[in-house]
């Protein structure tokens, strides 16, 4: 990877393009509000923000990495091309039975999301193949040839082909493709057992058909983005992140465009997990929290925990399953309605409730002064003194205290007889509990005990939140990196180049057929590395095995790693050993007696991690570092107001420390610093904060 | 101290969020396909007193008031004075626990220095408690399996292990039984660490206060919803296949200032068969009913629960009591809503939906090899399925959707790994949901074979074959459930039926009663019906009276 070169990293948001430039001698970065109508447009615009920032011309850069919102605010919208499927007689209805149950049980009058396509373009075709992958009916072509004639008369796009079974044997997809690409050759296809050859078919075919769906968008998209690029004088490859945390090219990225789903979020996880091998942290909860979100992402040994199934489009105030499920690889993480934007209320049952409807940029929160009459979760920060009205967004934007008071007083404080004050306190206090709440949840779920994880904060929210948050899950340590504002896209320049390539394919130890794994993971090397020879012909390659096992008969696998010496001469004691070291260090013990199967297997094929920048010497002793003013700020611990610093954050210079209470101020946000917290600047310009030397 | 009234509702809060992980690791560590794929699980929080506080939201209302009420059932059998740290205790009582036998239910008590300050219990449904295994063949709960009555699991964090003995040797499976046994226990664990953490950070000695906060909140809220009710009473009643005759459920609601009762005088007397239900779990239903009717925001707790008041005769078949065989309890109990819907449609119309398909359309598969077989094996394969749920006021039904009921169906794809079994078919029925302003859900059509070599016994667990579900306030009924072999000649809609290599099951599910009048269906809901395929041309013209043009007109709309 040309490490050494001058790249680009653009994150495209839903409110604002993120775009950083970072060369060995340079570094700027800007954001620009996000040009919905032609995305690129606010690209070209930061793109020459920075270039003039740094005196040089777009032709300087070696590379560009992008990640974007806009295929999953496609399928949010259903702004997607005009798609039909082709399935297997009987499966007509998959993606609109979804798993048959109510993601909302005390809703009488729930509606369920509407499938991406409605019935009518679904079409079927006799053919089976069983649970073996054998063949029990054969395609027949001439019925093909007619379902095409249909397609082609209902004038779509983009077609995806999703059969039973078909991630064990490929060969009906495959042909069928090749008829519609000879009938129709404008079309474009995608099959399922490319998108997503895993077993469950409603996951398969509703990824499948989610690919087809912003195929055409993402392409036009990217063809276009390069044509201006290069008008721009650009040279450099424009390379996309995957919602995986990886990097894939730009023609991958057009074929597989559902992989682009979440990236942005991914690449804040990318940035976490630097920061975290930079400090040599291997326990890491990384926080990101903007406007309308969270996110909330576990980072083990300095790589974000992945997993194999996303929810996207959750329509049900972020309720579990009320989305649609993508299934490719992704970093694992919780997404909640919480952020800055969030609006308070209070319930029928007198509490206070805050989210998922978020004040967005307009009208904002009611202290922007722009309309807004609704509390948000920056009027209730604002109330408690943690921002300063004067200096909120480099001063671009004056708050207005006594509309924010009003706002929480008319929401909040009358129906419950709490002064404006308290209610503030009352709406923060909720949002770091939900935010808590998700972040112990899914702690659980990968069963990790958080008292002895570092967080990492970023997003322009975070770092006024992660400090309460830090208290209510016990978490002692706390970093809040330079660049907070613009993490996911420093991320971006910070991935490898990774493509991980899975095939479900069932297989008991009992029944362990040692050269079929041999093969089978040979093939999917093969197929990961192919992938990213195509972003870089010349890098070293280093592939990762991991299969997913479970005892026979459990619904959950687990991952294990197998080294390459394991996988390269695979045994079946092994496998065995493997597990169950990997089953009792999850839940604490084995299962005697019991077979156990692989359901999954993958290898992930990366150019090396970037290696972390080298931490420069930190000082050797601390100062106490000088304050010119003071404030009032609610410290929510000891439920007091108290007499906070105020401390510029380019005034700390490494080795300066500043015990809580006290408010950090920068451009884009404020880092609230507890009574019970201690804030260190570090060496790289991390400010931490811990529990170390804090006032009793 | 005090409760301010910010750390009250943080950890009202915080109690909702542990029972929530409490779920979750129950899920994570469980064996069950039931309760890892369809979510067949409870747990809760409990005040001393054994008040249930919170619990998490999962997919079993039948577990809601059997936990609420099983707290206290523990703390007398048990002895409150012989408490202490580390015990840990169960029972699978079907009238003390949450209704048949497959249900194991765990106590764990929390002690605050010597003083016993809360209790965590979880429920799951397991695969195997041995007897004569799921299905409805008893003929009294003493052939449905192992009963373990209220008692210790463990004693001061010692597991009783003469317990696990007696389980190992009565069950088909033990290594997944005892593990799910240790689920259960671990993930009461897990609640109790929280809690102690919670009491921790807010310096709290007992849950009093807090529970006091909670209780007095939710009976308020509870309260002021029964009172903007009228004062009055209605009767529901609902007949349904049963196993050889037929089965009346009948429901009369009163409203009173205070409290709603729902009796079941008038319901059939218990059955041969093992599709009785214990009065806890037709409770939770029947309560299920009216939370989700006039109070669906307010949090399962004991002050929530309380004002719902139900009784049945002893002996109907809501009431089944000991040793009256109850395994498949489940549908009568998914069959409840709908009685007291129908009753409460009188007191408060507008809010409750028509009849749907009511309970799960489940079936089990016993394969093995055909008469000269070679290369083929036993298996059993067990799939959950639905109907369509009946049509609300202004809205269509749930296409098959599980309600009341909350699992989930299992992937074909994951079925057809479990035995050598083959669905050649699983998708909506057209043309099943009862017509109406709004339109009850589609069932679904399933077809159901094996792979060569292999015969088969179909155990049948539906309902509503002579029995569909009713329309309301005018709408139609929804399609009856129909199984037949592959060349059309009937099959019964219960019990196991046999079907000879090659053979195959063609089952159509039910769909859900319509609501209002046909005639005030829009237009443009009709066409669209029609143009996706919802309902045929000829029910467009027959159920809604569309002219030829304008069936002609649906089949060119835009998708």
């Amino acid at each position: 990877m040309a490490q050494d070169g001058i790249r680009l990293g653009v994150d495209i948001g839903g409110t604002f393009t993120d775009v950083v430039l970072e060369g060995p001698d340079l570094f700027a970065s800007t954001k620009v509000l996000t040009t919905y109508a032609a995305p690129e447009d606010a690209i070209v615009e930061g793109l020459q923000r920075v270039c003039a920032a740094e005196g040089i011309a777009p032709s300087a850069i070696t590379q560009i990495i992008h990640g974007t919102t806009l295929a999953t605010n496609a399928l949010i919208e259903r702004r997607g091309a005009r798609t039909a499927l082709i399935t297997t007689e009987g499966f007509r209805d998959v993606i609109e039975m979804r798993s048959e149950s109510r993601f909302e049980q005390y809703d009488l009058n729930l509606t369920l999301p509407e499938p991406l396509l409605p019935r009518q373009p679904r079409l079927c075709v006799r053919e089976r193949v069983n649970a073996q992958g054998e063949v029990m009916i054969a395609l027949d072509e001439a019925e093909v040839a007619t379902r095409i004639d249909e397609i082609a008369a209902m004038g779509v796009d983009s077609v995806a082909v999703g059969l039973m079974h078909s991630y064990l044997n490929s060969a009906h997809e495959r042909r069928i493709r090749e008829m519609i690409a000879a009938r129709l050759p404008d079309v474009s296809v995608s099959i399922s057992s490319e998108v997503s050859p895993q077993m469950r078919e409603y996951e398969r075919f509703n990824t499948t058909v989610a690919n087809a769906y912003i195929k055409p968008l993402i392409a036009s998209y990217l063809c276009r983005l390069e044509a201006r690029l290069k008008a721009e004088g650009v040279t450099a490859d424009v390379f996309l992140m995957h919602s995986g945390g990886g990097i894939i090219s730009l023609q991958n990225a057009a074929d597989f465009p559902v992989r682009l789903v979440e990236s942005g979020p991914a690449g804040g996880a990318v940035f976490a997990a630097d920061i975290a091998a930079r400090h040599g942290l291997n326990k890491v909860l990384s926080f990101d929290m903007g406007g309308t979100t969270a996110k909330i992402c576990l980072i083990k040994d300095q790589t974000p925990k992945t997993a194999r199934v996303f929810e996207v489009a959750r329509t049900y105030r972020f309720k579990k399953g009320s989305g649609m499920p993508i299934s490719i690889p992704v970093i694992d993480m919780v997404e909640i309605g919480a952020g800055g934007g969030s609006l308070a209320s209070v319930d029928a049952l007198q509490r206070i409730a805050v989210g998922p409807e978020s004040a967005g940029s307009e009208p904002g929160p009611a202290s922007y002064g722009r309309g807004g009459d609704r509390p948000a979760v920056t009027d209730a920060d604002l109330m408690l003194g943690k921002l300063d009205p004067a200096a909120f967004a480099g001063g671009r934007i004056a708050l207005d205290r006594d509309a924010a008071a009003r706002a929480l007083d008319t929401a909040v404080g009358t129906p419950l007889g709490m002064p404006p004050q308290e209610a503030a306190f009352g709406v923060t206090e909720v949002v770091d509990e939900n935010m808590a709440n998700a972040a112990r949840v899914h702690a659980v779920e990968n069963g990790e005990d958080l008292s002895d994880y570092t967080m990492i904060a970023f997003g322009g929210a975070a770092p006024l939140h992660a400090g309460r948050l830090c208290e209510k899950l016990g978490i002692s340590r706390c970093l809040v990196p330079p660049g907070a504002g613009v993490g996911s896209a420093i991320g971006f320049l910070r991935a490898p180049f990774s493509f991980e390539a899975t095939r479900s394919v069932y297989m008991r130890l009992s029944a362990f057929d040692a050269d079929t794994v041999a093969q089978l993971l040979a093939e999917l090397a093969d197929e990961a590395t192919a992938f990213v020879r195509t972003c870089d012909a010349k890098a070293p390659i280093e592939t990762a095995v991991k299969v997913y096992m479970r005892y026979a008969g459990q619904g959950w696998e687990i991952p294990v790693t197998l080294t390459p010496a394991q996988a390269g001469a695979p045994d079946a004691a092994t496998f065995v050993a493997r597990f169950e070291e990997d089953y009792a260090q999850l839940f604490g013990r084995t299962v005697a007696g019991l077979d156990i199967e692989v359901t999954v297997w993958s290898v992930n094929a990366s150019t090396p991690k970037s290696p972390p920048r080298s931490m420069p010497e930190s000082a050797a002793q601390t100062t106490l570092a000088p304050h010119q003013a003071t404030r009032q700020m609610f410290d929510p611990a000891r439920a007091t107001t108290l007499e906070a610093a105020e401390i510029a954050r380019r005034a700390l210079a490494p080795g300066m420390r500043c015990p809580g209470p006290a408010a950090i101020v920068e451009e884009e946000t404020t880092i609230v610093v507890p009574a019970s917290r201690t804030a260190l600047c570090h060496a790289d310009g991390c400010i931490e904060l811990s529990l170390e030397g804090a006032q009793p | 101290m005090t409760l301010s009234s910010v750390a009250a509702q943080v950890m009202w809060n915080r109690l909702i969020s542990i029972v929530e992980e409490q779920a979750q690791a129950l899920v994570r560590t469980a064996f069950s396909t039931s309760v890892r794929e369809a979510g067949d699980l409870s747990a809760g929080v409990y005040d001393a007193q054994g008040r249930m506080l919170a619990q998490a939201v999962t997919g079993t209302p039948g577990h809601v008031n059997a936990m609420a009420d099983a707290v206290a059932h523990f703390i007398r059998c048990i002895g409150r004075d012989t408490m202490a740290e580390g015990d840990v205790y169960i029972t699978n009582d079907p009238w003390e626990g949450t209704g048949h036998l497959h249900d194991f239910t765990m106590v764990t008590p929390v002690f605050h220095g010597d003083k016993l300050v809360s209790f965590f219990a979880c429920t799951a449904h397991v695969v195997d408690v041995g007897g004569r295994g799921f299905g409805a063949d008893a003929h009294s709960v003493y052939e449905e399996g192992l009963h373990i009555p209220i008692m210790r699991f463990a004693d001061r964090g010692t597991v009783d292990q003469t317990l696990l003995r007696i389980v190992r040797s009565n069950v088909r499976e033990p290594d997944q039984l005892v593990g799910d046994l240790y689920a259960l226990a671990s993930c009461n664990q897990i609640g109790v660490q929280r809690l102690n953490d919670m009491m921790a950070e807010f310096a709290l000695s007992d849950l009093a206060e807090i529970a006091g906060f909670i209780l007095d909140n939710s009976r308020t809220a509870t309260l002021a919803r029964i009172a903007a009710l009228p004062r009055t009473t209605a009767t529901g009643e609902m007949t349904v296949d049963g196993f050889d005759t037929p089965i009346t459920l009948c429901a009369t609601v009163t409203v009173e200032d205070q409290r709603i009762i729902t009796d079941f005088t008038g319901t059939s007397g218990v059955d041969p068969k093992g599709i009785n239900c214990p009065l806890v779990y037709a409770k939770a239903y029947a309560c299920y009913a009216l939370k989700v009717a006039i109070a669906p925001d307010i949090p399962n707790n004991h002050a929530s629960l309380e004002p719902f008041e139900v009784t049945a005769p002893a002996d109907t078949i809501v009431n089944a009591v000991h040793p009256a065989p109850v395994a498949l309890r489940h549908i009568v109990g998914h069959f409840v809503p709908d009685v007291v819907f129908n009753a409460f449609d009188q007191i408060v119309p507008g809010v409750v939906p028509a009849e749907g398909a009511g309970c799960l359309c489940n079936f089990q598969v016993s394969l093995r090899p055909a008469p000269g077989a070679a290369e083929a094996r036993r298996a059993e394969v067990l799939t959950f399925n639905s109907g369509g749920s009946g049509a609300r006021p202004g809205l269509d039904g749930l296409n098959a959707t599980a309600f009341p009921s909350g699992v989930m169906t299992m992937p074909v794809e994951a079925t057809e790994h479990a035995g050598p079994v083959i669905i050649w078919r699983k998708e909506l029925r057209p043309g099943s949901g009862g017509a109406g302003a709004a339109r009850g859900g589609l069932g679904q059509v399933m077809e159901v074979g094996a792979l060569p070599g292999h015969e088969f016994d179909l155990q049948a667990m539906f309902d509503r074959g002579a029995h569909p579900a009713r329309g309301r306030r005018g709408g139609t009924d929804g399609a009856p459930t129909v199984i037949t072999r592959e060349d059309g000649t009937p099959m019964r809609v219960k019990g196991k039926q046999f079907v000879p290599e090659g053979g195959r099951v063609q089952m159509a599910f039910p769909g859900g009663g319509g609501y209002g009048p046909a005639s005030d269906r829009p237009l443009s809901a009709i066409q669209r019906d029609v143009a996706r395929g919802y309902i045929t041309p000829a029910d467009a013209q027959r159920d809604y009276g569309l002219t030829q043009a304008q069936i002609d007109a649906a089949e060119e709309l835009d998708p």
